[in-house]
């Protein structure tokens, strides 16, 4: 239930007010880091950057007209202020190796990320609510042993490996089609073979998740399942089905949220390796594609954008976690 | 959340049981003796290499390209004719050196700090770790892969840094969290009284009590950084061919794989099960010191 009456100004004055206007001042500040660190990016390039960025298209027009966008013939402060502005307004820069403003390959490269994650999502959720809850109401049960065996290996393989063995299987021994590399169409030309082409990066990088909330979740709510409230509850005659989910899941779902939220953060960042792989032009295609081209301008707007995108789902999920347990608020 | 809590409550109950039993903890299992043998093995292997009789991992053997496990090739050749094993075992030299020269970095720059911060407190700790919890929310894997397709040309030592600085964070926080616990002792206030340097309280009072988790949280970083260094070898940032490392074996295997399916397979099992060994240690390690749930 959002409690957005929280938000209004009464509240804004308590503990409440200043839990959320502090998560917010910290939320400016790390993105004002970030902004920093993305900008200095270009600098570590030795010597000239222009010579970099410009690549074969170096020429003394080229160099002039770098040098008014990123306002190189500046000291280097001057030089992140021009840069910051025009962020603010929405330009990243044109890229001179592929002629094309870096927000527009930036917003043609985000559906595609998104709609991956979307679906690892579920899938990761769907399967690890309720094997957590099982395995969590009958602990050292065969299917506990099985499921916290087989994630702690999960855990030990990488997802650049989970995917090369799943396309090893699936699409080259078992031959299932649209599954493997280079099959990616957009969903709006052919919903099927997009989401059969999205199956196996989705399935990856749900693993790794389902690993992490089933364990969190499991952990969590074993130690729930033997507070006093729990006893009371079932003493009253309430229905075990009622207690784990009304009593037991809510306060056990603030650290699998707390999980959520960083993880979903990386796989913004993780999901880089896999799209590499099997060529789905979401942003870390994109990104790789640009760093083999030496296109520094785009490497540098993806890392602004993953990074801010990091950092701002972390806050949504802070927010969310809040609206769930207001009593953190209170530490 | 509740747990931690609770075993707040109750932690001078369990000090004092397992200060007068010691003898009561449950043997590590012979799976955690399998595990480190695995690891000691691969990193002899690793460090001895080229006294080993083993095949140029890099000369190509034109009579016997793609053959499979054979007693000559005991894992096979790939597909220019190059041995696997030997290629395998120079190879986890790379993954050896990067992960354990990275956690080097890590933890001699965040260990120290986090443990001086934690038993000073006040304002250097405040400034310290505003600054680290402010790097903790720069997601680390761009800043490395940024940094490194930045950072031209690429080599190994400046994989192992820009690795080693972007996991400090991390480590400080596990670190300061562990030695707070210990700073707030009796005995540590007792050591101050007598007038003990800082630096002597650091290693003979802290040092010693968060040395499990150190140890373990040590292990864990290096499996970690073994699968990073493996994705950037993808990424082509990492070591480049044909200097062979896991990754990128996996990486050139790749294109090959339907035909030659063991090309994938065994590298990624040498990495797989290093990598699942340490952390078999590291867990075993954790709940053999009954320390609590570290979040990495």
């Amino acid at each position: 239930m959002p409690k957005l009456w929280l938000l209004s100004s009464r509240y804004l004055r308590g503990d409440v007010g200043r839990y959320l206007l502090q998560r917010l001042v910290t939320l400016i500040g790390i993105l004002f880091v970030v902004s920093i660190g993305s900008f200095y990016l270009i600098h570590l390039l030795p010597g000239d950057p222009a010579v970099f960025i410009l690549g074969l298209n170096y020429n003394s027009v080229t160099k002039a007209a770098l040098d008014i966008q990123l306002g190189l013939n500046k000291p280097i402060y001057l030089q992140y202020f021009t840069w910051i502005g025009h962020v603010l307004h929405g330009n990243l820069g044109t890229s001179f190796i592929s002629h094309q403003t870096v927000i527009s390959t930036i917003s043609r490269a985000l559906p595609v990320e998104l709609e991956l994650i979307v679906l690892s999502q579920i899938m990761a959720f769907g399967a690890a609510i309720p094997l957590a809850m099982r395995s969590a109401r009958k602990p050292d049960s065969t299917l506990d042993r099985v499921l916290s065996a087989s994630s702690f290996v999960l855990l030990s393989i990488p997802i650049f490996i989970l995917i090369v063995l799943l396309v090893l299987l699936v699409s080259i021994k078992l031959g299932i089609p649209n599954t493997g590399p280079s099959t990616y169409v957009p969903f709006m030309q052919n919903p099927g073979v997009n989401l059969m082409s999205l199956l196996l990066p989705a399935i990856t990088m749900a693993t790794g998740s389902f690993v992490l909330y089933f364990r969190v979740l499991r952990s969590d709510m074993t130690g729930i399942l033997q507070e006093e409230f729990i006893t009371m509850a079932r003493s009253k005659g309430i229905s075990q089905r009622r207690i784990m989910w009304r009593h037991a899941f809510r306060p056990a779902s603030v650290s699998l949220l707390g999980s959520a939220g960083v993880n979903i953060g990386g796989l913004l960042a993780s999901g880089f390796i896999i799209q590499f792989l099997l060529a789905i032009p979401g942003l870390g295609f994109t990104l790789i594609a640009a760093i083999n081209t030496s296109d520094y301008l785009l490497v540098q707007g993806i890392v602004l954008v993953v990074s801010a995108g990091v950092i701002i789902v972390n806050f949504m999920f802070d927010l969310i976690i809040f609206f769930v347990d207001p009593r953190i608020a209170r530490d | 959340m509740f747990k931690s809590i609770k075993s707040k409550f109750n932690n001078d109950a369990d000090e004092k049981s397992a200060l007068m039993k010691p003898e009561k903890k449950p043997p590590l299992g012979k799976m955690f003796w399998i595990s480190v043998g695995w690891v000691c093995l691969n990193i002899f292997l690793a460090i001895t290499a080229n006294l080993l009789p083993l095949k140029d991992p890099i000369a190509q053997d034109y009579n016997a390209i793609s053959v499979g496990p054979s007693l000559h090739y005991w894992l096979g050749t790939d597909d220019i004719g190059r041995d696997i094993l030997s290629r395998i075992i120079f190879g986890s030299r790379i993954s050896i050196a990067v992960s354990f020269g990275a956690m080097l970095i890590a933890f001699g720059l965040g260990a120290p700090t986090a443990m001086l911060a934690a038993l000073r407190r006040g304002r250097f700790d405040n400034i310290l770790t505003t600054i680290m919890y402010s790097l903790l929310a720069f997601p680390a894997i761009i800043a490395t892969i940024s940094v490194l397709s930045f950072w031209v040309p690429r080599n190994l030592v400046k994989v192992i840094i820009v690795i080693g600085i972007a996991s400090t964070p991390l480590v400080y926080r596990v670190i300061r969290t562990a030695s707070l616990a210990v700073a707030s002792r009796d005995f540590v206030t007792a050591a101050k009284v007598q007038g003990a340097t800082d630096r002597r309280i650091l290693i003979k009072e802290i040092l010693p009590n968060i040395m499990p988790i150190l140890l373990s949280f040590l292990l864990i970083g290096i499996a970690s950084v073994v699968a990073i260094e493996g994705a950037l070898a993808f990424l082509g940032l990492s070591i480049s061919p044909p200097t062979p490392s896991w990754g990128n074996m996996i990486n050139e295997a790749r294109t090959v794989m339907s035909s030659n399916p063991w090309l994938v397979i065994f590298p990624s099992l040498a990495l797989c099960l290093f990598i699942l060994s340490l952390n078999f240690i590291g867990d075993r390690l954790r709940n053999y010191f009954d320390v609590a749930e570290v979040k990495i």
